[in-house]
Parts: C-alpha cells; sequence; structure tokens
C-alpha cells in the first residue's frame, strides 16, 4: 500500500536544461558539461554513465548545490535550483547525496548517523530521531550493528547505512556517485539487490553515476550515456525489464543485447576520452 | 567469541607487557656490568664506567624520597608543565580552528605566526626573563610558546584535512553553521588535537626544564626537577643527577599517558584503530 502511494506521487522530477559548467582554474577555462539536457522523471532511476573526468560528477554537484552552473537551468518539480538569476542551487534535504568515498560521520555510531538529519532539522526530538533511525536500520537489516561506529562494520554496511541516512529525511531525489566502486562484485550484488529493495519500498528518484555497465542496466530504468569532456547527452537506453529484478535477470537475452548497446556507445566515448588523454600529455 | 577475543588480547596484552619488563631488566643489568666493568677488569666500556651504577642510583632514590624538597620539585615542574599546556590548549586549540575555517583571519594572523613558529622556544628565554616580572612568569610563558605552536598547526591541520564530504553531507541535512563548527568540524579535529597535545606535552617538559636549569629556579621559581638536577651537578653528586633525570622520564610518561587516556575516553571510535 505504501509503495503504491509513494510511487503515484512521483515526487523528484529533474529537469537539466542545457547546463554549460565552465571552471576556470587560474583562467585555464576548462568546460566540464556542455550545454547539457536531460529530463528525468519523478520516481525514476537514472543511471548516468559515461567516460572518466567527463563531467558527470559536476552536474550531480549543481544538482546537490555543491558547484554553481556557468549556464542553463536545473529544476526538481518544476521548481527552479539554479539558473540564470541564481548560478547556485542551496543544498538540501530534498536532494540526499550519497559520496563515493562514504560520508558517515566516523565519530557517531551508525544510529547517531543516521538520526542526524532529523535532529539539525529540528524535525524530531534526538530521541524520535534515534528511535526512528533504529528502526530504519533494522529495516535495511543492521539491526544489530546501530550501536557500531563506522570504522566497525564493513564497507558494504556502512554504505547501506549512509542510504539509510539519506532516506530518513524523505528526499524526492538520491544522488549516488559512483557509491559501489571499490567493492568486490558479491558485496556489489547485495547492494544492488538492497537499493532495489529500498527504491520498491520508497520510489525515490534515483539519480546514480557509474561506470559499470551491467550495474547500470540492472538498476536502471533509464541509461545516460554521456560524452566525454564537455559532457553531453549522447544516448539514452530505455531499460523496460520489468520489476522486481533478480540478479538473474543479468543472464537473459534482453539484458545482454542492452549491455551490448550500451557498451557499443560508451566504448566510442572511451576511445575519444583516452585520445584525448593522450593528446593533452603529448 | 567476545571472550575468547578478549583472552586472546589478554595474553597478547601479558607478553608484550613481560618484553617490556625483561627489555628493561636487560637494560639494567647492561647498566651495571657497564658501569662495574672498569672496577672489575680495567677496561672502561665505551665511557659507561663514569657513569654511577644501577644499584647506586637506586640507593640515592630511597635517599630522596622521604625528601620534602624532592617531591616539591616535582610539584613545581608539574604545575609549570601542567599551566603552560593547559593555556597553550586553551589559546591553542580555537586559534587554530579559527585559523582554519576564517580566511580573513588566516590572512591576518598566519603571516606573523609562521614567522614566530620557527624560533625555538629557548630562545625565548632570555627576552622573557627581562619582560616579565617574575621567574615563574617567564618559565610559565616559554612553557606556553612550547605547545602552543605545536598544538595550533596540529589543530590547523587537522581541520583543513576535514573530508569536504563530511561538511556537504551536514549541509545538505541542513546543519547551520555554528553546528557544522561544532559538531562536524570539531569532533573531526579532535584527533589532530590529541596529536598535537601528545607533542605538545613533550616539548613542554623539555622546555620546562632547560628553563630551570637556565633561571635557577631556586631563588625566586621553587626548584624544580630541572633545578633538582643542576642542583645536584653543583653539588657534584652523580647518582643524584641519574635521579633526577629518571624522574624526569616517570614524569614525562605519566604526562602522555593521561593525555592517551584522555583521548582514549574522548574519541570512542578511535579504540577500533
Amino acid at each position: 500500500m505504501v509503495k503504491n502511494t509513494a510511487k503515484a506521487a512521483k515526487k523528484g522530477a529533474i529537469s537539466i536544461k542545457n547546463v554549460t559548467k565552465v571552471y576556470d582554474p587560474g583562467g585555464v577555462n576548462v568546460m566540464a558539461v556542455d550545454n547539457c539536457s536531460m529530463e528525468i522523471a519523478g520516481g525514476e532511476v537514472c543511471m548516468i554513465v559515461g567516460p572518466s573526468g567527463c563531467g558527470k560528477t559536476t552536474l550531480l554537484n549543481a544538482i546537490a548545490g555543491f558547484h554553481s552552473i556557468t549556464e542553463g537551468s536545473i529544476e526538481v518539480d518544476g521548481e527552479l535550483l539554479c539558473g540564470p538569476t541564481k548560478p547556485k542551487a542551496e543544498q538540501g534535504a530534498d536532494r540526499m547525496v550519497v559520496f563515493q568515498h562514504g560520508a558517515l560521520f566516523p565519530w557517531k555510531t551508525l544510529q547517531e548517523n543516521v538520526a542526524y538529519g532529523p535532529t539539525v532539522q529540528k524535525a524530531m526530538s534526538s530521541g524520535e530521531a534515534m528511535d526512528k533511525a533504529g528502526q530504519m536500520l533494522a529495516e535495511a537489516g543492521l539491526g544489530s550493528f546501530i550501536k557500531k561506529f563506522p570504522g566497525e562494520v564493513s564497507s558494504g554496511m556502512a554504505r547501506r547505512a549512509e542510504i539509510v541516512r539519506a532516506l530518513i529525511n524523505n528526499p524526492k531525489v538520491l544522488l549516488l556517485d559512483e557509491p559501489y566502486r571499490a567493492m568486490d562484485a558479491l558485496t556489489k550484488q547485495i547492494m544492488h539487490e538492497s537499493l532495489l529493495e529500498t527504491y520498491d519500498r520508497t520510489g525515490v528518484t534515483i539519480f546514480f553515476i557509474t561506470h559499470d555497465l551491467e550495474e547500470a542496466i540492472f538498476l536502471g530504468d533509464k541509461v545516460h550515456i554521456v560524452t566525454t569532456r564537455p559532457c553531453q547527452l549522447k544516448k539514452t537506453v530505455e531499460v523496460n525489464i520489468p520489476r522486481p529484478r533478480s540478479y538473474e535477470t543479468q543472464s537473459s537475452e534482453e539484458f545482454r543485447k542492452l549491455l551490448d548497446e550500451v557498451n557499443e556507445a560508451v566504448h566510442e566515448e572511451a576511445v575519444k576520452a583516452f585520445k584525448a588523454g593522450e593528446r593533452e600529455l603529448a | 567469541m567476545s571472550t575468547s577475543k578478549s583472552a586472546l588480547s589478554n595474553i597478547f596484552g601479558q607478553l608484550t607487557f613481560w618484553r617490556g619488563v625483561r627489555a628493561i631488566v636487560f637494560f639494567l643489568i647492561f647498566w651495571q656490568i657497564g658501569s662495574l666493568l672498569d672496577d672489575w677488569t680495567g677496561y672502561d666500556l665505551f665511557g659507561i664506567g663514569l657513569v654511577p651504577p644501577p644499584t647506586d642510583v637506586f640507593t640515592a632514590f630511597l635517599e630522596v624520597i622521604p625528601k620534602h624538597g624532592y617531591w616539591m620539585s616535582w610539584v613545581a615542574s608539574f604545575s609549570r608543565v601542567l599551566t603552560g599546556f593547559l593555556v597553550a590548549m586553551l589559546i591553542g586549540i580555537p586559534f587554530g580552528l579559527m585559523l582554519a575555517v576564517n580566511r580573513y583571519f588566516r590572512g591576518v594572523f598566519f603571516p606573523p605566526f609562521e614567522i614566530l613558529r620557527p624560533i625555538p622556544p629557548l630562545a625565548w628565554v632570555p627576552a622573557s626573563l627581562i619582560f616579565w616580572p617574575t621567574n615563574e612568569m617567564s618559565i610559565a610563558f616559554v612553557t606556553f610558546l612550547g605547545a602552543f605552536f605545536t598544538i595550533v598547526i596540529n589543530v590547523l591541520g587537522g581541520a583543513r584535512n576535514i573530508d569536504i564530504s563530511y561538511l556537504r553531507a551536514a549541509q545538505s541535512m541542513g546543519a547551520s553553521q555554528f553546528h557544522l563548527f561544532w559538531k562536524i568540524v570539531l569532533p573531526g579535529t579532535l584527533p589532530s588535537i590529541f596529536t598535537g597535545a601528545a607533542v605538545g606535552m613533550g616539548i613542554t617538559w623539555e622546555v620546562v626544564l632547560a628553563a630551570e636549569m637556565i633561571s635557577g629556579g631556586g631563588t625566586q621559581g621553587g626548584g624544580g626537577l630541572g633545578f633538582f638536577i643542576w642542583n645536584s651537578y653543583m653539588g657534584g653528586s652523580l647518582e643524584q643527577i641519574v635521579v633526577g633525570m629518571i624522574s624526569i622520564g616517570i614524569a614525562g610518561y605519566l604526562s602522555s599517558s593521561a593525555i592517551r587516556k584522555l583521548g582514549f575516553v574522548l574519541m570512542p571510535w578511535r579504540r577500533l584503530f
């Protein structure tokens, strides 16, 4: 029931319109994103795939409000986040980021970490927040680790707890920047299933950056392939594999076909990026 | 699981403990033989023959233990170290944090700080003897300087190295600037603060002892372990010099243990390492 209402609400539609970002470190203009447009429907799992250093993270940082944009605009649910009049979006709990290297506060237990958001927003008393945090961690299968510090649990558990810490704020959008990059294949599999389970439960919009093409197809509704720097949308591949998905999905004919399609597009960009890298170094 | 682990760590702890005891005993035996070798055989082992053997030092120790003056030296040195150290922490931590978080503050205060920092604390002794009205105040000031620069540099480095993701995550979740400072920057810097404190504590002991010797602490400053050694030197008691040195070793060990214990209590998340 909860699932249906959450899905029906379809919050968190992101509209990226003609966004350009030029970094200017010491007068050397580096164009990270060039006239990039993307439409992400509310409640969609949107995977961004592209060569290293192409400007994917720049896009994510612009949505999260960590960086300004040079041109264009970004809207969430029709509300302007950043645009011509306001180059930098405000950071807010409606757009929660899960970081590449993990950003649980090492000095707080998992429970305290999760309770942090509602407590500083004064949305709950600290007691209520701790209760809610304990409950949500238990739902994510971390019930016996709530009193542990992040340094005491595995990277997989820490990442799951970090997603819980984001979700307790009821975000419209979850922004993930290669969260499973350093994990082994088996842990990754568990993480994917856990994320899909969370998604099915909450219906939150997911903006997910990755280099792992199988991951992109397995998790995504759409896979946006972006070009090498400056970042532009090259191709969008729709993944019409029904949910809930399980790991068997990955051996299906359809999955393989999609993988080939994505692979081809990405490979082209990777070669370009590599050559550009060689030119820069030469 | 947990019992077997603690049993294991107990055994391990004991092993390390006894290894330490053995090392000290071996050192004492080596020292004893070294000191007495000259008497026995006429060969002087690397000049150790001049050093009184541990047995003599031990006798000298027993002699000074009941003496009030010896313990007053401890009290004097300890109170100087603690005063200088605590003032350095009280001023150094906020100062270091301000340098880290505020660009304008850094612009104004960092350059003079960096010019003063390389000056060894002992180079301040003559100037502070002239500047401060009493010897005691000069010693306190020099002690303070010894710890201050180390603490500030560690706090600054620690605060500047906090993972920016922590700050971004906290801000996204709605933390105010005030909250960011107290709940993210401060705990994030705590490990560096303790590193600075441990190093700073070592420096304060060095500085106090030297300052006590130079200022001849006995007249106004009321002795101290540094003066105790100097006095023993003037009195020609070699055993008592060594007693003073070992006392300082013990005092320094106690001080750094106290800092470690405090760090252990204040940073529960660091106990895992």
